[in-house]
């Protein structure tokens, strides 16, 4: 019989496969380590953990979802191994600590390296690099003079049908909204949002990437997207025609600075290796760590002095939004429901 | 859900003695029942406290068009893959027509596709920086896009199209083997009435197959229920991105729970529905005698209809995205093939493998739990334990982290009052929550196909047992099991495909520095660089395709056995 012949070296193949399941089961706790649970890309962090292991000796141990990390940190509580937690958006930092899962550090090393706008006031969190939220702007169909300067004019009825963007849930353009909502209010914000919902070439869709991409095809001629990603697509030998197409455009609000997200880091409340998870902060804001994460991934460095990659000096001068950026995650929640309401993603 | 085959395994009629005596049965089965059930309640409890009541601001606001679309996807899905699947099941077995044997199993193969991946090459080849559309405008002498319309493969039609594809082997699956144990003496009365081909196809095998195309529909449209990756990545604005949304932006797990569970009741209304149009109806095999159907020859423009009906929904399911990824894999083959990927292999391979043998096991317990000593209660512990498979995985891993870290840090509190000890988390954070996290996720695969076969068992077989001396124990191994090993092993096989496949539970439950095969696909194609990675989606793919190979000589040769019944 055939089928039973199978059915025995299956499930002789099963039992034998069952047995070799990895004994992964005690967490890393020994002495010389310290535990990562990160929102961000584990390429993107992999090469500075490396270098902090190769300075220190501490081993770094690593968790990377793009989802959930807070809730298991909830659920494991005091006995969680984990000791710091890595995101890559002000409103998830500050989810973090309205969930509990943090605890306040203060060290002169990272009060003094990082501007106050930039890090929780209490110590829950502490910005790592800065990126910028910029417009890509087409060079073919935009002429320089007639580019947009502000985020306020993408509103502008001109530019009907000629705006990409990602979704409007998702943390960069919500970040961004809720930073219009802390300068013009909330009924300003709606005014603006429906503007620019209005100004849509198509419905919000894919990353940033891809609304770079869409200009080159002619999709659309200006579209919102972080700082790093012109650097990375010009990397990228499939991607660089799209990063030629454009020209980046430093928008600022009206009067003021251009909006900036950051990646940041939280000491966990649980954190078990403590010393070393401090350790780790400081070396992140150390000029090896911050010029390490401009060459690897084009960010802006967070704490002053740190001489700017020729790559990003050539891009243009940044002129930070002074807004601290705990402002900015307090209208969070409104900034979401606006998204609801003005039904941008539709 | 368990599957709406219960009432094929005919509780009532089975339960020869009375039921007090399968106590020690039943308690085990409630026991494991429940603790598979765990983590949807653990949901239940979450949506309990919702930071804020979300429901106003979402009827006000996007609720009526996430109802419209997941409304639209599961309509659209359901056809789909009822046409598909039904058709090419009936083409295979019943009539005969030049590369059936063939069809037969490599209709199979897009169940070894997962539906992330296929979205990706397919917006690949669709959208226009691809070569179709590169072609038409090389062709036409088009400029840019807006001088031609071309439809838009994100979009709700596109993800129909991506997930049916993908999704219909369910119900071909089980299409296939329901229609193959139809005797053909069943078929031949139709015809001897003089009903045509066509007419015994919808009245009577039809009816017969009922149960079956029921489970299949259920599961695929379970599993686009629970489907993010590609919804979001269509951006196909449903009630599972609603849940996302409401629970990672506004930091509102309890409201995402409360999305959750309202859709996962709507899932179990349907199934109750489609469970009370065919109440009462059972359909055992009454007679011991099984005749293979002969089958209808086509000729002509039937037979080559007959052909592409079955060759289309393999290329597209199937064949285009393997060889768009076969030919990334080659390219990329010396950035791909390192000793890590070759520890993430390890890592699918032995995961799926346990997390099938014990899902199967679990499933195997509870089906035979519930034909001894049926009973309310234990009906509905055991719909609740499979109701996992229509939970998003993401939100499912949050329910198996509540219960886990409960008992971790429960466990570590006693020790520490009792014996001044800390045991710490013992179970959180190790591979034995992913396992878990399968097993929960994928139950209702199992159990479905267990509680399906053991239900074709005549009732009568378990007397002759029971009266000739033999324990229940002893009926399970002895007379149940070897009857039903065929379907057994075929629960085991979808299960561990599926469990290779996924991919939100992983990334959450996960230790630190492990990865699988899924993982490290979705890290590079988060980052469009699904090149990078073809060679691990390819091995998913392909750790898939030998398990439906081995399926598809199984089902064959139930179909030999078929006597037996």
């Amino acid at each position: 019989m055939f089928s039973l012949r199978y059915v025995h070296r299956t499930a002789l193949a099963l039992a034998v496969a069952t047995m070799t399941v990895p004994a992964v089961i005690a967490p890393a706790t020994a002495a010389d380590e310290v535990n990562v649970y990160s929102y961000r890309q584990p390429s993107l962090i992999q090469p500075l953990f490396e270098a902090f292991t190769g300075a220190t000796g501490v081993k770094v141990n690593l968790v990377s979802a793009d989802k959930g990390l807070i809730e298991r940190l909830q659920q494991e509580g005091a006995n969680s191994p984990a000791d710091l937690l890595f995101t890559v958006d002000i409103g998830r930092l500050n989810d973090a600590r309205l969930a509990g899962v943090t605890q306040a550090v203060k060290t002169d090393a990272l009060i003094e390296g990082i501007a106050s706008q930039f890090h929780d006031p209490d110590g829950h969190w502490y910005g790592l690099t800065l990126r910028a939220r910029l417009a890509y702007v087409s060079k073919d169909r935009v002429a320089a003079a007639d580019a947009p300067k502000t985020y306020e004019e993408l509103a502008d009825p001109k530019w009907r049908g000629r705006i990409c963007t990602r979704s409007g849930s998702h943390d960069y353009q919500v970040a961004l909204t809720a930073a219009y909502i802390a300068h013009h209010g909330e009924a300003g914000a709606e005014t603006w949002l429906r503007g620019v919902k209005a100004n849509l070439a198509r419905k919000p869709q894919g990353n940033d990437r891809a609304q770079v991409k869409a200009i080159k095809e002619g999709v659309c001629d200006i579209a919102l997207g972080n700082s790093y990603y012109y650097g990375l697509m010009l990397d990228n030998p499939d991607q660089k025609a799209w990063a030629e197409a454009v020209t980046p455009v430093f928008l600022t609000f009206e009067g003021q600075g251009t909006h900036v997200n950051l990646s940041g880091v939280s000491l966990t409340r649980a954190a078990p290796n403590r010393a070393n998870a401090i350790r780790l902060m400081e070396y992140l804001i150390s000029d090896e760590a911050q010029k390490l994460y401009a060459a690897l991934n084009y960010e802006y460095p967070i704490i002053s002095g740190v001489d700017r990659a020729p790559f990003l000096v050539a891009m243009g001068d940044l002129k930070a939004d002074e807004l601290p950026l705990a402002r900015v995650a307090e209208h969070r929640a409104e900034a979401l429901k606006l998204i609801d309401k003005v039904a941008y993603n539709e | 859900m368990t599957s709406i085959t219960d009432d094929l395994t005919a509780n009532e009629g089975v339960a020869i003695s009375p039921r007090r005596r399968f106590t020690a049965w039943r308690v085990g089965a409630l026991g494991v029942a429940l603790a598979v059930s765990m983590p949807v309640v653990a949901i239940a409890w979450l949506a309990l406290f919702p930071r804020e009541n979300i429901w106003p601001h979402l009827a006000a606001t996007v609720l009526p068009r996430y109802l419209a679309n997941t409304a639209l996807l599961m309509l659209g899905n359901g056809i789909c893959v009822l046409v598909i699947g039904t058709g090419t099941a009936w083409l295979v077995t019943m009539c005969r027509f030049p590369g059936r044997r063939l069809f037969a199993w490599a209709l199979l193969l897009p169940l070894a596709m997962p539906a992330y991946i296929v979205a990706f090459v397919y917006t690949d080849l669709l959208e226009y920086a691809g070569p179709v559309q590169g072609a038409l405008r090389a062709l036409f002498g088009w400029q840019s896009a807006r001088d031609y319309t071309f439809p838009e493969i994100r979009s709700l039609g596109g993800a129909v199209f991506v997930m049916s594809f993908v999704l219909y082997p369910y119900v071909y699956l089980l299409g296939r083997a329901a229609f193959q144990e139809q005797s053909s003496c069943a078929l031949e009365v139709s015809r001897t009435l003089g009903r045509g081909a066509w007419r015994t196809f919808v009245s009577v095998a039809l009816p017969l197959a009922r149960p079956a195309l029921a489970v299949g529909t259920t599961l695929a449209l379970m599993e686009t229920l629970a489907d993010f990756g590609t919804v979001d990545f269509f951006a196909v604005n449903t009630l599972t991105l609603g849940v996302f949304n409401v629970w990672l932006n506004m930091g509102n797990a309890g409201g995402a729970a409360q999305i959750a569970l309202v859709m996962l009741g709507a899932v179990l209304l349907l199934v109750a529905l489609e469970r009370a149009s065919r109440h009462k109806q059972r359909h055992f095999a009454m007679t011991t005698r099984y005749r293979p159907h002969a089958g209808f020859t086509l000729t002509g423009w039937r037979s080559a209809g007959a052909f592409v009906a079955c060759a289309l929904p393999i290329l597209i399911g199937f064949a285009l995205p393997a060889a768009i990824l076969l030919d990334y894999a080659i390219r990329f083959f010396a950035l791909s093939w390192s000793g890590a990927y070759l520890e993430h292999a390890r890592n699918s391979l032995s995961l799926s493998a346990t997390a099938a043998v014990v899902a199967v096991t679990v499933a195997a317990f509870i089906a035979y739990g519930r034909r001894l000593a049926g009973g309310p209660v234990l009906a509905v512990t055991s719909r609740l334990a499979g109701a996992g498979y229509a939970i998003p995985g993401t939100v499912l891993a949050i329910g198996v982290i509540v219960p886990f870290a409960a008992f971790d840090n429960g466990l570590d509190a006693l020790m520490r009052a009792q014996f001044g000890v800390s045991t710490g988390l013992l179970l959180s954070g190790t591979v034995a929550a992913i396992i878990f996290a399968y097993v929960v996720r994928f139950l209702a695969v199992a159990l479905g196909a267990v509680e399906a076969s053991l239900g074709r068992i005549r009732p009568t077989m378990d007397m002759a047992a029971r009266s000739l001396g033999v324990g229940p124990a002893g009926i399970l191994r002895r007379v149940h099991l070897p009857l039903i090993r065929g379907s057994l092993l075929a629960a085991a096989i979808i299960v561990f495909v599926d469990c290779m496949k996924e991919l939100p539970a992983t990334l959450i439950l996960r230790p630190f520095n492990f990865d699988t095969l899924a993982t490290q696909v979705y890290q590079f194609a988060s980052t469009e660089q699904l090149e990078y990675s073809a060679l691990a989606a390819l091995t998913i793919v392909a750790a898939g395709i030998v398990p439906v190979i081995l399926l598809s000589h199984a089902v064959g040769g139930a179909r030999a056995d078929g006597d037996r019944r």
